[in-house]
Parts: structure tokens; sequence; C-alpha cells
């Protein structure tokens, strides 16, 4: 279980700022990873989906990612070819984002979609395309998708927010990656369909022994569902607490994301905010 | 146009009913908000609440039944101009429901020019103050501002006009934890001062019952469970949707997964 599967060392992100220099928006971030549940929290713009986007290589054109060490599975991913780290991205380290509406095609069907992502990541010549029809029905029967010959027929804007993102989720999980970094994937959905998406999300963790990296602003959500959580403020990790270890958290910045959130039964009016204080960021 | 009306404003709904090419939306709803009450409305995507918001101020046809505001005096119709001017709605999505070619100024003014109103200057500082942007604000574009800073934008676009009833579609969901803190404080805090009446949809329970006394728990178009927002604290639910719901707000529980 403890098999390093990502190594992060010192991790930073910058891109360029309007006066001309550079602005850090992930500063020196480290953590390893081995086949565990890894939830990043912050708030937007705290770096947590730089973290994720650079770690996949798909840093927007401009940002410059620097570390001592990005490892995946002893591959060097800073320095390795460009078809190398193509290669990874989406084979063997896949993603799901936020919201289904945006990052799927929309002119094509979900059955096309999860198709092409196992064409492009297998030896096409070993996939014929019946088999491969095959395999893109067994994926969305393994998110628990009802009728899967009816919803691979389907374009994205037929089905339904939890619907798909559990196509997307299909799609990564294809290529059984042995990395899978999911950004928001339930912040879009309702609270009953996130609690579905959730459970899947972690039967197919446990099954396949993949490592996650979860990110989220939810820190309540994460923390039951994570089994280590990084709490990121400005570009840095302020506290690193385990799933359990939430009620044992010190920064004034996670206890204030713990705070801010109404609860049922609670009677506090009004909520108490966060007041960002400058040296959290040093 | 009249003087302005500072009395709080309820709302009645009786047997409404919405269907699109003949998928029942919405089937014989009925509800009633007293004036300055606030009202929360919950179900999961597909349960018609947001359509019955859109119905009660006209965006969405109603098939049948009736929709009255309760007040002193007589009260405007729906569908009129009197009656949108004191009834007004706040959309879930910020990113989405303001112009992005049109600067917060322009933004502001809208309204003001539909409803012949003047003093335009006057009235979008007073707002861009009320929502606690300041005039700073005034002339940006929408992709300048951060999620929560555009949703004030929004509230401030739904209260120059000087609603007595704010209609809320999810005004909190598409923001972070805590932004969304601030922007639940921000419409506390304006509900006390104008004495407006809202009506909130939502599909976190935790969020329903933080600002509002009383909700309606809808799943297919159909209501539920009519609660007060006391007895979901206490856990005093009869109907087994509504429990999964407040289960579902707990956070995820591995059990569950497993079996």
């Amino acid at each position: 279980m403890s098999q390093t599967v990502l190594e992060v060392d010192d991790l930073r992100v910058s891109f360029p700022n309007r006066e001309g220099g550079r602005t850090e928006v992930v500063r020196g971030v480290s953590f390893n990873l081995g086949r565990e549940r890894l939830g990043i929290v912050g708030e937007s713009g705290s770096g947590k989906s730089q973290t994720g986007r650079a770690i996949l290589g798909l840093t927007a054109p401009g940002g410059i990612v620097t570390a001592k060490r990005l490892a995946f599975n002893g591959i060097d991913l800073l320095h390795c070819s460009p078809r190398q780290r193509r290669d990874l991205r989406g084979g063997r380290i896949a993603m799901v984002l936020q919201d289904p509406k945006f990052s799927l095609n929309p002119v094509m069907t979900i059955g096309q979609q999860i198709v092409e992502a196992l064409q492009a990541h297998t030896k096409m010549s070993k996939v014929s395309n019946r088999e491969a029809r095959q395999r893109a029905l067994a994926a969305l029967e393994s998110v628990q998708i009802d009728n899967p010959e009816r919803v691979y027929k389907l374009y994205p804007h037929e089905v339904s927010g939890g619907m798909g993102q559990r196509a997307m989720i299909a799609m990564m999980l294809i290529a059984n990656p042995d990395l899978l970094i999911a950004d928001e994937p339930t912040s879009a959905l309702d609270v009953t369909v996130q609690l579905q998406v959730l459970a899947i999300l972690d039967q197919l963790v446990a099954e396949r022994g993949m490592g996650l990296v979860f990110v989220s602003h939810d820190l309540r959500l994460v923390s039951t569902f994570c089994d280590r959580i990084l709490v990121m403020y400005a570009g840095r990790v302020v506290e690193e607490l385990s799933a359990g270890g939430l009620a044992q958290a010190k920064h004034p910045y996670t206890l204030g994301l713990l705070n801010c959130l109404p609860q049922l039964g609670a009677n506090r009016h009004p909520l108490p905010t966060l007041d960002r204080r400058p040296e959290w960021a040093q | 146009m009249g003087a302005v009306n500072h009395q709080s404003i309820g709302l009645d709904v009786q047997h409404l009913r919405v269907s699109f090419d003949g998928f029942v939306a919405v089937a014989d709803s009925s509800f009633t908000v007293q004036p300055g009450e606030s009202f929360g409305i919950v179900g999961e995507s597909g349960s018609g609440k947001s359509t019955v918001l859109r119905a009660i101020c006209g965006l969405a046809p109603r098939e049948s039944g009736a929709v009255k505001l309760l007040g002193p005096g007589p009260q405007p119709q729906p569908g009129s101009k009197p009656f949108r001017r004191l009834v007004q709605m706040v959309f879930q999505d910020p990113y989405g429901s303001l112009h992005p070619r049109h600067t917060v100024d322009r933004l502001l003014a809208e309204p003001l020019a539909i409803h012949g109103i003047g003093d335009e200057q006057a009235r979008i500082e007073r707002a861009l103050d009320e929502v606690g942007l300041g005039t700073g604000f005034r002339f940006r574009y929408p992709h300048q501002l951060s999620g929560g800073q555009r949703q004030r934008i929004a509230i401030a676009r739904a209260l120059i006009l000087e609603p007595q009833i704010l209609l809320l579609d999810e005004p909190t969901s598409a923001l972070d934890a805590s932004v969304q803190a601030e922007v639940l404080n921000l419409l506390e805090t304006l509900r006390a001062r104008r004495g407006l009446s809202f009506i909130m949809v939502s599909h976190d329970l935790a969020v329903v019952t933080h600002l509002c006394e009383r909700l309606m728990v809808m799943q297919r178009g159909r209501m539920v469970e009519m609660l007060a927002s006391g007895d979901l604290a206490a856990h005093r639910v009869t109907e087994p949707y509504t429990r999964q719901l407040m289960e579902a707000s707990a956070g995820f529980r591995r059990q569950e997964a497993l079996s």
C-alpha cells in the first residue's frame, strides 16, 4: 500500500503578470502519494487546481512549472519527452473535470467520446470497433448507468449533470489509469447525486488500487471522503490533516473554512466569514 | 411610478401547474409566504423547484393555478409592470446571468430604464454600497469580477428596483464555501433592513435551513413535505425522501457506498 505513485517536491507554477514580472500561483507544494485518496482543499485562487494541472502537464501557455522533483512511478515528468508525457496523460494519469457541460464534446455522442478515449490510449490495431463499443458499454455500466445502450447514443446536452459526470468518469477510467486527478468532480451536482458519484469513485479507486487526488473547496465533504487532506492557501500548503483528524485542525484558515459552512441544527447568524491574514501567505 | 412601498408583501400560490410539451414540470403546488417571511424550496435537479420561481415571475408559462400578492390594500396582478418591479429574481449562475459586454454601470441602469425610474446615478451608487462593493466597481466588466462579486452585482440589480419579494434561485451554489457565507450574510442583512420576503430555491438543506424559517421539499414536480426549519434541525422529518436529503448534507459515508 505504501508504494509511491506520485512524488511532488517543491512544485512551483508561475504566470506572467501585467507588470512584466511573474506571479507564482503555486509556491513550493510537496507531497507523496501512494495508492490512497488525497484531498487538496482551498478557495478559488489558492492554487489547488493549478497543482492538479501541473501534474498532468496541462498548465496554460505562458505558465512555467518548476519542481525539485515531479515524478510519476519513477518517471521524471518535467524532463521526459513530450511524446512520453502525452502517452501518460489520459492513459496512466487521468483527470475528471468540474463541469460535464463544458468538458464533454457537445457534437459527439457520449459513446463516440468514450471509444475515442479508448482508441487513443490502447494500441488501435488491437481493438476492433466492435470490441471498443463493448468496452465503452461496460465502462458506462461500471459507473452505474442503468441503460448504457441508450446513453451511448446520447449527446452531452441530452443527459443530466450527474449522468454527464458519470460518463466522464467512465471515459477517464477506460484506459485503467494508475492515478486519477479529480478537479471538483461533484461541485456542479446535486447533493444526492454528489454522493452517488463519490460512491462510484470510491469503489473504483478501491477496486483498481488507483491513487486519487481530489481537489475541492468543500472541506467537510473532502474530510469524509479522503484519507489525507492538504489545505492550501495562496499557493502554499498551510496544513496537512489525516481524514479523522479534522477536529485537531489548528491553522486559523482551516478552522475558518470549516466554520463558514451553514450546518443543520446550528443556529449561527450571521455566519462567521474568513478574515484572510497576509501572514498566512508567508 | 407610485411612491416607493416599504411595506412587506407576501405571496400566495395556489394549485400551480406548469407543463412543457406535455411534460408536467410542476403539478399542483400550493404554498403561502407571509409578508416578511423567508421560505425555502428544496429538491434535486428536475424536481421543478426552479420552475416554480420562474412561473411566479412569468418566465415559465402557468398552465393553471393562481399567484397573488398578499399585503395591505390592492396589489398588482402577476405579469403587470408594477408586479415585476415588486418581485425580482436572482439567478444561480453569476457567470451566465450578467451580460459579458456590459459594464456594471450599464447592467444596473437597465432595470431603471425599463421601469422608467430616474435618478440613476444616485441609485446605482447606493445599490453598490448596499451590497458592499463600493463605487470602484462601477465601470468594470463582469469578467473583471470574482464569482462572489458577480453574485453581489446580480443581487444589486434585483434590489435597485426596491422590490419587496426576492426570488433566489440557488444564489450561492456556484460559489466557494467561504464566499457563500459572505453572500448569505449579505442577504440576511438586506432582508432585515428592508423587510423583504424571500423565496429561496436550493438543493442544499443546510443553506436553506440557515436562511429560511419554513421550507417545502419537492420531488418530481410535487410537494413531498412542508417543514419548519426547526423541525429539520431536530431531525423531525416524516418523509423518507427528506431524510435522504438530510443524510446527504452530512457528507459522504463509506458504509453506504459499499452496501
